[in-house]
């Protein structure tokens, strides 16, 4: 232990995720030691992402202005929304330069060894966008393991028989991969979802 | 397939143990404490991913250390295969196949193949339901490693579901949001469930013979039956004519039947977690009416039968008799020793050489003080 404010410093960083006690005490002597005014500079940034940074009032994503940049944006097409668990999905997904849609983050997936279900989700949210706005497609983009995929079960069947179609990203084989390193349960699935070639 | 080496590192009272090994007929011999259990362990650790003394981790690593390092090489068909297994009770494990990391250690499964007898073996026959799941299960793993992550997504679906029958149990007015999401883990519990159950139904079928033949040399007839009863069906199935689609029908009407008492108990109350394997003799069930001899016969012609199954898949696997012979009598410890003595790699464990039927004479090992790894090893 040590004395006073310095563990308590220890203690806060090792609250957050993926920092254990051996790195929270290494990045506390790193603050310790660091320039005053690099310090200030993460304490300023980190006020102002606490005071500026709120959430789409459309989607949920992250912004810093009551709608985010991609619900800002006019070029996007609003009739496909595709719903993810996360921001950093969207991150994700946006890099891929394939989507032109619109996004709806649901802040999570449903897990009720976490207590988490479909009311604390922004699944109310998204069934109000489908109700005002016309949508062609909805894409489910949740995470391929089993809380992912029991969220987009349950979407599903919720937004059933509404008009548009509905969709989920397809799982299987990595791109530039080799056939033999994919394991069962991949492979199963790429099985599954296997499609004809037409010439 | 025989294992040429063996070495361990933190792993329960061996600060560090290295043993060489040879075909045929190996014998540790030790007075009781002193860490041959611990041996035999690690391999069937190496084969299983898990213990048949403890079903978690932490008292595998020696007080003290952090983690536990396993290593193991196997021949088989004149290939050597290095498995190496890293435990940590406090994160997740590590292991590698011939020095190349892997990304789940589940990939390890399959190459160490040893069917294990042990004085715990008798809890086949006279234990709960779950020492029976647990034979056939191992088994499945072994015989086909993809049943592994079709185990570990039951399990998760099975603690999500539970966790919401528990919440909505919680509940004086059930509530409806949470229902709502009861229909969706139905749906996995059923998929993942149902091939759950009818691998096992075609894995007791595949048994059959092979016990009732090993239980005949060993006791000398009397007919048994093997029976996969599930609580999904009110009467057994013959699972040569069940399909998937049908196991999953059953299922879920099974679900409906039980949902009202679900909510009440907050678990979930049919399905492969809680179904069992009947062991009958003379068409008697087993339990209650077996005598000793008759319930050890059974629980090695069980053991024996798994041995023989997956030599039949086309690897003679190691066989490994952790102070079985003490537990039989003469008849049975000279038939035991009858039916395995061909194998390409035994490894036996006893406290004195008096406990071994006379035709096993192999090379002896003996094991000293506990955790000395100067004296273990050394050859008498």
């Amino acid at each position: 232990m040590y004395e006073g404010v310095v563990q308590d410093l220890i203690d806060e960083l090792g609250r957050l995720p993926g920092v254990g006690p051996k790195s929270a005490q290494r990045i506390a002597f790193y603050l310790l030691q660091a320039d005053p005014a690099d310090v200030r500079r993460l304490v300023e940034v980190l006020t102002t992402v606490k005071e500026k940074v709120r959430f789409c009032a459309t989607c949920g994503n992250v912004s810093e202005e009551e709608l985010c940049r991609i619900c800002r944006d006019p070029r996007r097409d609003t009739t496909m929304i595709c719903v993810v668990e996360e921001s950093k999905d969207v991150i994700a997904i946006e890099k891929t330069r394939e989507f032109r849609g619109t996004y709806h983050v649901l802040g999570g997936a449903i897990s009720p060894i976490e207590g988490i279900g479909p009311d604390n989700l922004r699944i109310r949210e998204l069934m109000t966008r489908l109700a005002n706005v016309e949508i062609k497609e909805l894409i489910l983009a949740t995470d391929p393991n089993l809380e992912g995929e029991a969220t987009a079960t349950y979407l599903a069947r919720l937004v059933k028989g509404m008009g548009f179609t509905v969709s989920r990203l397809a799982s299987g084989l990595p791109v530039g991969g080799d056939l033999e390193y994919a394991d069962e349960v991949t492979l199963g699935r790429a099985f599954e979802g296997r499609r004809s070639l037409e010439y | 397939m025989y294992l040429s080496s063996l070495a361990l590192k933190d792993f329960r009272s061996y600060e560090e143990l290295a043993l060489n090994l040879d075909p045929g007929v190996t014998v540790f011999i030790g007075s009781n404490g002193f860490g041959k259990t611990n041996i035999i362990e690690a391999i069937g650790y190496l084969t299983t991913l898990s213990s048949h003394r403890v079903s978690t981790d932490a008292p595998l690593v020696r007080i003290g250390t952090e983690s536990a390092y396993l290593k193991g090489v196997v021949e088989n068909l004149g290939r050597s295969t290095t498995i190496e297994l890293e435990i940590n009770p406090s994160r997740a494990n590590r292991g590698r196949i011939n020095q190349n990391a892997q990304r789940s250690t589940r990939e390890i499964i399959g190459h160490i193949r040893s069917v294990l007898f042990a004085p715990e073996d008798l809890a086949l026959v006279k234990g709960d339901p779950n020492e029976r799941r647990k034979f056939l299960d191992i088994l499945l793993v072994l015989r086909n490693p993809r049943y592994a992550s079709t185990l570990s997504d039951y399990e998760r679906v099975l603690k999500q579901r539970n966790a919401l029958l528990k919440s909505a149990a919680g509940m004086r007015r059930v509530d409806v949001s949470a229902l709502s999401t009861l229909e969706v883990w139905d749906q996995q519990l059923v998929a993942i469930g149902s091939e759950l159950i009818l691998a096992r139904m075609q894995l007791v079928s595949a048994l059959m013979e092979p016990v009732a033949r090993n239980y005949k040399h060993l006791a000398e007839g009397h007919e048994i039956s093997l029976v996969y009863q599930s609580t999904i069906w009110q009467n057994p199935q013959n699972s040569k004519q069940v399909e998937l689609a049908e196991v999953a029908a059953g299922f879920r009407i099974a679900l409906d039947g039980v949902r009202k008492r679900e909510f009440e108990r907050g678990i979930t109350l049919a399905g492969p977690h809680r179904d069992d394997l009947l062991l009958s003799l003379r068409t008697h069930p087993l339990k209650g009416y077996a005598s000793q001899g008759e319930s050890w016969s059974y629980a090695l012609a069980l053991k024996l039968a798994s041995y023989d199954l997956l030599r039949s898949d086309g690897v003679e696997p190691i066989l490994i008799l952790d102070d079985v012979f003490s537990e039989l009598d003469t008849t049975r410890r000279d038939r035991l020793s009858d039916l395995i003595s061909k194998n390409e790699q035994i490894l036996i464990t006893a406290a004195v050489p008096e406990d071994l039927p006379a035709e096993l004479d192999g090379r002896r090992v003996a094991i000293s003080r506990d955790g000395d790894s100067s004296s273990a090893g050394g050859v008498l």
